[in-house]
C-alpha cells in the first residue's frame, strides 16, 4: 500500500508540472501591462522600467519560467500589486475559509445525501424515490449563486436568522456565518450523492451475496448497511471526489454572494483589479488543490477496494 | 453533471422522425419541457418585438418598482424594466448555449477522432490533455482562462469552448476506437481507400449520433456556465443584459428590489431543467441500460 501511494504521488508530479506550465503560459498572454496597472497611468517610463526590473518582468521568458517554478516550490508569490501585501499571506488568510466551506458543504451533502439515496433505493418507485427524482432534477438545474441569493434574501435579509455577509469571529461565529453558504453548496451535493448512492446500491442489492445474507436471516438493516452499502462505496467515493472538486469552483460564486472571505472571492477580486501576482498565486493554489483532491480519491480507492492495488 | 458517456449508436431501424416524435411526445414531462424550450427560443428570436420596454432605457422616476400591471416583474435600480431585460437576456444565454458547445464539438471531435483513429503518440498526447483538463471543474477552468483573456462575446465563447472540448474529445475518441474495429473500415483500408476519405465517409457519420446528443445535453451546461461567468463579472459585460449579470446587479441592489434576482434565476433554472429533462429522455431511449429507473 505505501509503495502504491508513493507511485501515485510520483504520477502527480508531471501532472502538476504541466498544470503550472499552462498557468504560466495563460498568464503571460494576459492583456494589459502589469507595470502600468501597478503604478497607474501617470508613471514615467523610468518608473515603469524600474518596476519591471524589480518584478523580474524584463528577464527573458525562460528565466521568468524557472523563476516562476522556483517561486511555486518555495511558495513565494511576491507581493500584491495593489495592496502590497504578501500574496502568500493573503492566500494563507483566505484559504481556511474556502476549506471550511468545502468541508461543511460536503459534510451536509454526505450526511443527508447518502441516507436519502439509501432510502430511495430501498423504497424504489415509492414516495422517497419520487422525491429524490424531483429533488435531483431541480438541484441540478438551479445555479448555486441563485440559490445562495434566494437563501440570503429569505433567511438573512427578511427573517434575519443568519448574518448577511463576512466570515465571522471565533469558532461559533464562523460556524454561524458558514451555515447559509454551506447549505447552498450542499443542495447540489445532496442531489448528486443521493442519486449516485441510489444507483450504486440498486446494483449491489441484486447481487447473490445480498440474497444469501437475506436468506440466512440477517436483519434488513445489516443487509443494507453492512453487505450492500460497503460494496457500493466505490462509485460513491468517486462521486465524492468529483463533488469536492465542483465545490472548489462553486465556492467562487457562493463566496461572492455572501461576501465571504475565501480563495474564490480573492481570485475574482484580483481579476477585476488585474492584480497580476495575486491572480497567479490564487490560480496556482486552486490548481494544487485540484491535483491533491484527485490524488486523495485515487488513494482512497485502493483503501476501499484493495483489489485495485494489486 | 449533464455530460454522460454515450458510446452506443441508436438503432437505425425506425425512421428518424418516429424516433424524434417518441422522444418528445412519449412522456408528458418531456413534452412540457420541449414546449418550454420552444417558448424561450421564440422569446429570444423576437425579443425586440415581444419585450414591452427598451431593456437599456433608464428612468429615474421609476426605480426599484415592485411588480405591477405596468411592469410585470418590476424595475431595477436604474428604472429599467426587469421583464424586458430578461427577454433580451434570453438572447445572450441561448446564443452562447448554441455556439459554444458547437465549437467545442467540432474541435473536440477532431481531436478525439485523430487520437482514436491513429493511436500512438497523438493518442497519448490527446489523452493526457483530456485527463488533465477533465481534472478541472468546468467553471474553474473557465475562470482561469477568463483571467487571461478578459470578457467580451468571443472571449466568452472561447472560454466555454475550452471548458467543453475535453468531454467531446473523450466521447469521440471512445466511439472512434469502437468504429475502427468494424469490418467495413478494414475493408476500406484493404481496397486502398485514402485515410481522409475513410475518416470523413465512414468514421465521422458513425460517431455523429453520440456527439449530437452530447451537444444538446451541453447546451444546458453552457447556459449555466455563461450565467455563472457573467455573475462573477467576467462574462457578458453590462449594460448588455445576461441572466447572470442581472443577478449580479440585483445582488448589489438587494435592499432595493429582489425581483431581478428572482426572475433571472427562475429563467435559468427553468430552461436548464427543461433541457436536462429532454436530455435524460434521449439518453434513456438511446441506451436503455443507462436508465436508472
Amino acid at each position: 500500500m505505501p509503495s502504491l501511494i508513493a507511485s501515485k504521488l510520483l504520477d502527480a508530479i508531471p501532472t502538476l508540472w504541466l498544470v503550472l506550465t499552462l498557468v504560466f503560459v495563460a498568464l503571460r498572454i494576459l492583456p494589459g501591462d502589469p507595470a502600468l496597472v501597478a503604478l497607474g497611468d501617470f508613471a514615467t517610463p523610468e518608473q515603469l522600467a524600474l518596476f519591471r526590473e524589480q518584478a523580474g518582468l524584463d528577464a527573458p521568458l525562460w528565466q521568468q519560467y524557472f523563476a516562476f517554478l522556483w517561486d511555486v516550490v518555495t511558495f513565494d508569490f511576491g507581493n500584491s500589486l495593489i495592496t502590497k501585501e504578501s500574496v502568500a499571506g493573503v492566500i494563507g488568510y483566505n484559504l481556511p475559509f474556502t476549506v471550511a466551506l468545502a468541508i461543511g458543504a460536503t459534510a451536509i451533502g454526505v450526511i443527508i445525501g447518502v441516507p436519502f439515496g439509501v432510502l430511495a433505493a430501498v423504497r424504489k418507485n415509492k414516495a422517497p424515490d419520487q422525491g429524490m427524482r424531483v429533488f435531483s432534477l431541480v438541484g441540478y438545474a438551479i445555479p448555486d449563486f441563485y440559490l445562495g441569493a434566494v437563501l440570503l434574501i429569505v433567511f438573512a435579509l427578511n427573517l434575519k436568522l443568519f448574518p448577511i455577509n463576512g466570515g465571522g469571529e471565533g469558532f461559533w461565529g464562523q460556524l454561524y456565518h458558514l451555515a447559509l453558504p454551506a447549505i447552498t453548496l450542499a443542495v447540489l451535493k445532496i442531489a448528486f450523492l443521493g442519486r449516485l448512492t441510489r444507483t450504486a446500491l440498486l446494483e449491489v442489492l441484486s447481487k447473490d451475496y445480498v440474497r444469501t445474507a437475506k436468506a440466512k436471516g440477517a436483519p434488513p438493516k445489516t443487509v443494507i448497511y453492512k453487505h450492500a452499502l460497503r460494496n457500493a462505496l466505490l462509485p460513491i467515493v468517486t462521486g465524492l471526489g468529483l463533488s469536492l472538486l465542483a465545490t472548489l469552483s462553486g465556492a467562487v460564486a457562493v463566496e461572492l454572494v455572501f461576501n465571504r472571505p475565501g480563495l474564490g472571492s480573492t481570485l475574482i477580486k484580483a481579476i477585476a483589479e488585474r492584480d497580476y501576482t495575486l491572480i497567479q498565486g490564487a490560480v496556482v493554489v486552486f490548481a494544487l488543490m485540484v491535483v491533491v483532491v484527485n490524488l486523495l480519491v485515487d488513494v482512497l480507492y485502493t483503501i476501499i477496494d484493495p483489489r485495485l492495488g494489486s | 453533471m449533464a455530460a454522460v458517456d454515450i458510446s452506443v449508436t441508436p438503432d437505425a431501424g425506425e425512421g428518424k422522425f418516429a424516433v424524434l416524435r417518441k422522444l418528445l411526445f412519449g412522456k408528458v414531462s418531456t413534452t412540457i419541457a420541449f414546449i418550454t424550450v420552444l417558448l424561450f427560443c421564440i422569446l429570444a428570436i423576437f425579443a425586440p418585438w415581444i419585450a414591452p420596454y427598451d431593456p437599456l432605457k433608464q428612468s429615474f422616476l421609476s426605480i426599484n418598482k415592485y411588480p405591477s400591471l405596468q411592469y410585470w416583474l418590476g424595475t431595477d435600480q436604474f428604472g429599467r424594466d426587469v421583464l424586458s431585460r430578461l427577454i433580451h437576456g434570453s438572447r445572450t444565454s441561448l446564443l452562447f448555449g448554441l455556439i459554444a458547445p458547437a465549437c467545442a464539438a467540432v474541435i473536440g471531435t477532431t481531436l478525439g477522432v485523430l487520437a482514436g483513429f491513429f493511436g500512438g503518440l497523438i493518442d497519448r498526447i490527446v489523452s493526457k490533455m483530456i485527463d488533465l483538463m477533465m481534472a478541472f471543474p468546468e467553471l474553474l477552468l473557465a475562470i482561469i482562462v477568463s483571467a487571461a483573456l478578459g470578457g467580451g462575446f468571443w472571449n466568452v465563447v472561447l472560454v466555454l469552448t475550452i471548458a467543453f472540448v475535453p468531454g467531446f474529445a473523450r466521447v469521440a475518441r471512445a466511439s472512434t476506437l469502437a468504429v475502427r474495429q468494424e469490418p467495413y473500415i478494414e475493408a476500406s483500408m484493404a481496397i486502398g481507400v485514402k485515410t481522409p476519405v475513410i475518416i470523413f465517409r465512414h468514421v465521422v457519420p458513425n460517431i455523429a449520433a453520440p456527439i449530437v446528443l452530447l451537444w444538446t445535453l451541453w447546451i444546458a451546461s453552457a447556459i449555466r456556465l455563461e450565467a455563472a461567468l457573467s455573475f462573477l463579472g467576467i462574462g457578458t459585460q453590462p449594460p448588455a443584459a445576461s441572466w447572470g449579470n442581472i443577478i449580479r446587479e440585483g445582488l448589489g441592489n438587494v435592499f432595493g428590489s429582489p425581483w431581478p434576482i428572482i426572475g433571472a434565476g427562475l429563467a435559468i433554472t427553468t430552461i436548464v431543467l427543461s433541457i436536462n429533462l429532454i436530455g435524460d429522455a434521449a439518453r434513456d431511449m438511446l441506451d436503455p441500460n443507462s436508465s436508472e429507473r
